[in-house]
């Protein structure tokens, strides 16, 4: 149940705040500085997420070869500017490929 | 839905059938990831329901996949639902800037706010005028929706069906979201890169000492390095990712 809570409390709060930007006045917005700090927020989260999710199980850090390399082959696909689907498929089945034969 | 069809005139001008177009290639391609959610959610622990509901809801891909990340890596639901949330803040501003483009007036911004993401802010930005840009925006959002809540439904349902989610790789799927996400800005500028690589590293020392979930917001103290150093030429560019 108390996960129901969260998928709940995370939906409601997401759309809350797609409302919020859309019923913002602009001015806001209007300090350069401002307007750059949340440009970077989602840099700093989602790369945060990349680097947690690679590296961490838990709280303990681990380096899981094949879920490295399969990152690292997501790299390689975004780098010939791969199509979004083709960078996951690449990256799962890297990982896949290498769990296989190792 | 149905903003997009209302004050169409039956021939529409040429510049929004490129826009219509743009909306409905981006919708299906990326909406399809869903499945990716749909696997990534149920590997995590929740319920086939549960990643449908979220799809519904939230309907912004990174923090669902944060969500079901942190309830994966074992994180507390606290620390997991606020920085889902806070992963959604962006859509805050993207809706700011939406609201000049799509000009929506009362009850209908209760829906046209459900629409505001990454994918639907790309396609509109990139539009020469506001008639083209509504329809892009709408496009996206109705094809997208619609294809993202179908293929979760089919990853979570057809994931409970495969015996180890790792030997797939689908462990690596998160990850690889994210950076595919994240590619267009961290190749976009210095600050970019300077940003990703202290949130990354503050993320990782972070991990054993405090509880799942926290590190990742604490790493957001990366993007403060923008109120010390104003960016060069920084107002001018497009703050949509695609």
């Amino acid at each position: 149940m108390n996960t129901w809570i969260a998928v709940i409390a995370t939906g409601v709060g997401c759309y809350a705040l797609k409302l919020g930007g859309l019923v913002t006045p602009r001015r806001v917005l209007a300090d350069p500085r401002v307007r750059r700090f949340t440009e970077l927020v989602p840099v700093a989260l989602l790369t945060a997420l990349v680097a947690v999710q690679t590296f961490a199980d838990g709280r303990s850090l681990e380096l899981d070869g094949p879920r490295v390399a399969g990152l690292g082959a997501a790299v390689a696909a975004l780098l010939l500017r791969a199509p979004f689907l083709v960078v996951l498929v690449v990256a799962a089945g890297t990982a896949a490929l290498l769990r296989l034969v190792l | 839905m149905t903003e997009q069809a209302e004050g169409a005139p039956p021939d529409p001008p040429a510049s929004v059938r490129p826009a219509v177009r743009d909306g409905l290639g981006v919708g299906i391609s990326v909406g399809f990831s869903g499945l990716a959610f749909g696997a990534a959610a149920v590997t995590a622990g929740l319920s086939v329901a549960q990643a449908c509901v979220l799809s519904l809801l939230a309907f912004t891909g990174a923090s669902q996949f944060a969500l079901a990340g942190v309830i994966g890596g074992g994180g507390g639901l606290v620390a997991g639902t606020l920085g889902a949330v806070l992963l959604g803040g962006r859509n805050a501003l993207y809706g700011m800037r939406l609201a000049d483009l799509l000009r929506v007036r009362g009850w209908r911004r209760l829906a046209t706010a459900h629409g505001v993401i990454d994918e639907t802010t790309a396609v509109a930005t990139a539009q020469p005028d506001e008639r083209s840009a509504r329809a892009g925006f709408y496009t996206t959002a109705v094809s997208l929706y619609a294809a993202w809540n179908l293929s979760t439904l089919a990853g979570a349902a057809g994931s409970s069906r495969i015996g180890d989610p790792e030997a797939v790789g689908l462990d690596v799927l998160g990850p690889a979201v994210f950076l595919a996400l994240l590619w267009p800005r961290l190749t976009a500028g210095r600050a970019e890169a300077r940003v990703a690589a202290g949130a990354a590293v503050i993320a990782i020392v972070a991990t054993p000492l405090l509880p799942p979930g926290v590190p990742v917001m604490v790493a957001s103290v990366a993007a403060l390095v923008a109120l010390r150093s104003p960016s060069p030429g920084g107002a001018s560019r497009e703050e949509s990712g695609s």
